[in-house]
């Protein structure tokens, strides 16, 4: 395998990561629900997500040790230049971890409201910024590499000086948090019509549903529009880069089958959400819009970091945009990586297994009712 | 800006070590605990006795609360590399990243999904896929430990990697090397068995607890005999375990292990302190007497460095004006502080023209500078020295922790046996009932007695390898990120008061969990 293989290939293998964490942030889009839900329904939603919680958090974990494996340079500039979003990502997702084993625990000191705050934040906090730091990627950002410095001691990334509140500042970065964070919320919706067996809830959702996903396809539509006529960094051939105009819609017309991922995720986003609208006994809708959230976001990783783009361009110095050349590990280690890459199938197997046994019976009021107080959030 | 840049690294180091010793606070109590649970599990499967399966309970819920406040403290670690530690995420992010990402496939998502089911599946599933669920979580727990320790492992012993002038940082050419180093092992079955010590010193003393309030003694009998055979087996394995890492860090760390014994100049059959005050006036080169007071064994610390009670341990003085020609078993050849920074100085004058050769197309300048870098590399951290004093960790630290860890091992041995004794062959026990309830003091006692024994490890090994990122490669004031000091001061604070405030939470669900349950009937099953 060649080193360039190895290359495009751990870009897929993180857009796959990075497609199935957003589709898994549905919890947080269920947690941003809870405390304007009837508090009597409320222990079903944050039992519903409490089963799930941890498989978004292990894929946020895996996504930054699958990004620091293959892009260590991303690694080293990104989470070291953009500190205050990186940080406030991770807070949120700290507050988040215990939140639900205590909220209702004997003894948890400061109330089950306050753990319910604390997954509100998480809820909207999370999202936003995650999506806030994707949008970095399209958009460009402060920062210069040069490696040589490590030598004199200095640092080889440097940043401007707001590190990363400049990325939360900036309107079409926050435009493609929002259009995450209201995305969240529709598969949220989307997962508790799957997930709870209770009429009152299925009421409910069906409500959120319409509201969210309305919201979010406006969103939607706006950031592809923003995406479609920004300028992107395009790499010669002799390794020099510079700002080409719509760079990312030469992109798809470049690469065809990237546009045909896009418009089936788009369709089948659209068509989950739309039948479970228009039917209301039909609760399949999370698999096909979940389905169609991963291949945009695969689609939309694609755009970001194949034919010859820079996936995190540099604003301060252009020469400095980060892509997936450049960026990489040696052509050993990504080899070996891609050998552990074998396994991802099978652990996305039996979490599918897992996740099917345990959500073969739908969550009621009467199983929270009669569980022991070790078996309920 | 030296100043500056001093108060940034201080500030980073003091996060990393606040957010490590907090995830370390919550870490070993969920790789033990998870392996008695297994046991405790695996025995109510074969005996169908629903006592087994109330005790079970108990002690799950215990591991749920301690699982989640554990996990909320680890991602904050994985990121710090990059937020805080921008340079050596690049400079060795190719071999350190690897590790990371095989413990996110490999272990998170085993624990994450199976977590799920050990908690919530008790009706949904059959008794032996729920069983396999406690098992592949604690497994999950244990492959995680492994590869984290894979990568700490490394920093201090870098092996299976070269460096490459053209990318500017060490690249990996044995993933085998690197994960099966022998400083990986020792750390791995070292850190993993202790955590199981700790967890049966949890288990024995929480029932001592209750013992001493008179609640639930058969549910007590049952949890003890499992705790303190884990944690029996767990402090035995520990003690061969850390035979193994000494003579490691004899080979690999020696400053470190001059550190931990307070050693400034060795000897052939060298001594071992077995108590001892360190003299505050002892600096290096100054003729001092390096303890107020000692007590030693003849021989021991040559015998536990290089198994030959004859052999040779240099002292922090003779590592840093190379003395020690006669050694024995060791890998470091004896250079002396100037040599090794003489040497790191070749590296990098080398390492600041090779791109110019690269460029110019001068192959026999360029294979000259190859040959240096390669020569000379494993001395490069040096040259970011200036003094030899730079070049020694906080000797009283690692001296008091790593004789505290020693003493409070040596303590756990023996208190495990006692309370294997109790339970198996009573009457071999002289004045237990006279004694019956200093010893369930002892046992609440002996709780934070483990957790400060292996709190203390840790403190032997990250700061005892000071002042190395990684060892002779990269200090810490190289590795940093280029970040303002009131950034990460202010972080800082946040993470010190956010995870203070879990940590009260967390002790109070604990505390109250057990109480709670303790005035319940533990030998049957909660129902509703």
């Amino acid at each position: 395998m060649t080193h360039e293989f190895l290359q495009n290939y751990w870009w897929l293998i993180m857009s796959v990561l990075g497609a199935l964490l957003v589709f898994m942030l549905f919890v947080q889009g269920g947690q941003s629900m809870l405390i304007g839900t009837k508090s009597k329904k409320r222990p079903l939603l944050v039992n519903s997500l409490g089963r799930k919680w941890e498989l978004t958090y292990t894929t946020l974990v895996t996504f930054g040790g699958a990004f620091f494996a293959s892009f260590p340079l991303f690694y080293s500039t990104s989470f070291g230049g953009a500190y205050w979003l990186w940080i406030l990502i991770l807070f949120s997702f700290v507050i988040q971890a215990i939140a639900y084993e205590y909220r209702t625990k004997h003894g948890n000191v400061y109330g089950t409201r306050f753990y319910d705050t604390l997954l509100l934040i998480n809820g909207v906090v999370g999202p936003v910024l995650l999506g806030v730091a994707v949008a970095g990627m399209f958009f460009g950002v402060d920062f210069t590499v040069e490696k040589g410095k490590i030598l004199d001691a200095s640092i080889i990334s440097q940043w401007g000086s707001r590190h990363g509140l400049e990325a939360i500042m900036s309107w079409k970065n926050l435009l493609f948090g929002f259009m995450v964070f209201f995305l969240s919320r529709t598969i949220a919706s989307l997962y508790f019509i799957n997930n709870i067996d209770d009429a009152e809830v299925q009421k409910s959702q069906h409500k959120q549903l319409s509201f969210n996903a309305g919201i979010f396809v406006v969103l939607f539509l706006a950031v592809v529009a923003v995406i479609l006529t920004s300028p992107g960094v395009e790499i010669n051939a002799k390794g020099f880069a510079k700002w080409v105009n719509y760079k990312y819609l030469h992109n798809f017309l470049d690469m065809w089958w990237v546009l045909m991922v896009l418009l089936l995720g788009v369709v089948m986003v659209l068509f989950g959400i739309g039948k479970s609208l228009l039917n209301k006994e039909w609760k399949c809708g999370i698999w096909w819009a979940g389905t169609g959230t991963v291949l945009v976001v695969m689609s939309l990783f694609w755009v970001l970091g194949y034919n010859n783009t820079a996936y995190y361009p540099s604003k301060l110095d252009v020469q400095s945009s980060l892509t997936i050349r450049n960026s990489s590990s040696s052509h050993f280690t990504l080899t070996a990586m891609s050998y552990v890459s074998l396994l991802v199938p099978f652990v996305v197997a039996y979490i599918a297994w897992v996740w099917r046994k345990m959500d073969l019976t739908k969550l009621t009021d009467k199983e929270i009712k009669q569980a022991g107080d070790d078996e309920i959030y | 800006m030296g100043e500056l840049l001093m108060n940034v690294v201080d500030w980073s180091r003091a996060q990393f070590a606040l957010t490590a010793c907090y995830h370390w606070l919550f870490v070993p109590l969920t790789l033990g605990l998870g392996i008695i649970i297994g046991v405790m599990e695996t025995i109510y499967y074969r005996t169908r006795d629903e006592k087994w399966l109330a005790t079970t309970k108990f002690w799950m819920t215990l591991f749920g609360v301690n699982f989640a406040i554990g996990v909320a403290t680890g991602i904050i670690l994985e990121f710090e590399f990059g937020t805080n530690w921008s340079n050596y995420s690049w400079f060795v992010g190719d071999i350190f990243g690897a590790p990371l990402a095989i413990e996110g496939i490999l272990a998170f998502f085993m624990e994450s999904t199976f977590i799920a089911v050990m908690f919530f599946g008790w009706k949904k599933v059959s008794p032996k896929f729920h069983l396999a669920s406690t098992w592949l979580t604690a497994l999950g727990a244990s492959i995680s430990a492994l590869w984290i320790l894979v990568a700490n492992a490394w920093m201090q012993y870098p092996t299976g990697c070269t460096f490459n002038p053209e990318t500017m940082r060490n690249e990996m050419t044995d993933f085998w090397a690197v994960a099966l180093s022998p400083m990986a092992m020792s750390k791995v079955f070292h850190t993993v068995t202790s955590a199981w010590a700790l967890s049966g010193a949890f288990v024995v003393g929480v029932c001592g607890w209750m013992l001493l309030k008179g609640r639930n003694r058969d549910h007590c009998i049952r949890s003890m005999k499992v705790g303190g055979w884990v944690g029996f087996i767990g402090i035995v394995l520990t003690s061969i375990s850390g035979d193994t890492s000494a003579v490691t860090v004899a080979k690999h760390q020696p400053m470190k292990l001059a550190a931990m014994e307070g050693l400034y100049e060795g000897s052939p059959g060298q001594s071992i302190v077995a108590f001892g005050i360190l003299n505050p006036k002892k600096e290096i080169g100054n003729s001092e007497d390096p303890f107020l007071f000692d007590i030693s064994i003849p021989h021991g610390l040559a015998f536990l460095a290089t198994h030959d009670p004859d052999g040779y341990v240099p002292g922090i003085e003779d590592i840093i004006l190379g003395k020690g020609g006669t050694s024995k078993g060791f890998g470091l050849k004896p250079l002396s502080f100037e040599q090794r920074k003489e040497h790191g100085k070749v590296a990098m004058h080398a390492l600041a023209f090779y791109n110019d050769a690269l460029k110019s197309r001068d192959s026999t300048l360029l294979q000259q500078y190859k040959q240096e870098i390669e020569d000379n590399f494993k001395y490069l951290g040096y040259t970011y020295l200036e003094e030899p004093e730079e070049s020694v960790p906080n000797v009283p630290l690692t001296f008091y922790s790593f004789h505290f860890m020693v003493t409070i091992g040596g303590y756990l041995m023996l208190f495990f046996i006692v309370v294997l004794l109790l339970l198996y062959k009573p009457k071999w026990v002289p004045g237990r009932t006279k004694f019956q309830k200093l010893g369930y003091w002892l046992a609440i006692i002996t709780i934070p007695l483990a957790y400060l024994c292996s709190m203390s490890g840790w403190i032997v090994a990250e700061v005892g390898r000071q002042p190395w990122t990684i060892q002779d490669l990269m200090p810490n004031k190289v590795a940093i990120s280029d970040l303002s000091a009131g950034y990460v001061q202010t972080t800082f604070w946040i993470f010190a008061v956010v995870f203070t405030a879990l940590l009260i939470a967390d002790v109070s669900i604990i505390c109250k969990q057990i109480s709670k349950k303790s005035k319940t009937n533990l030998d049957v099953v909660e129902t509703k």
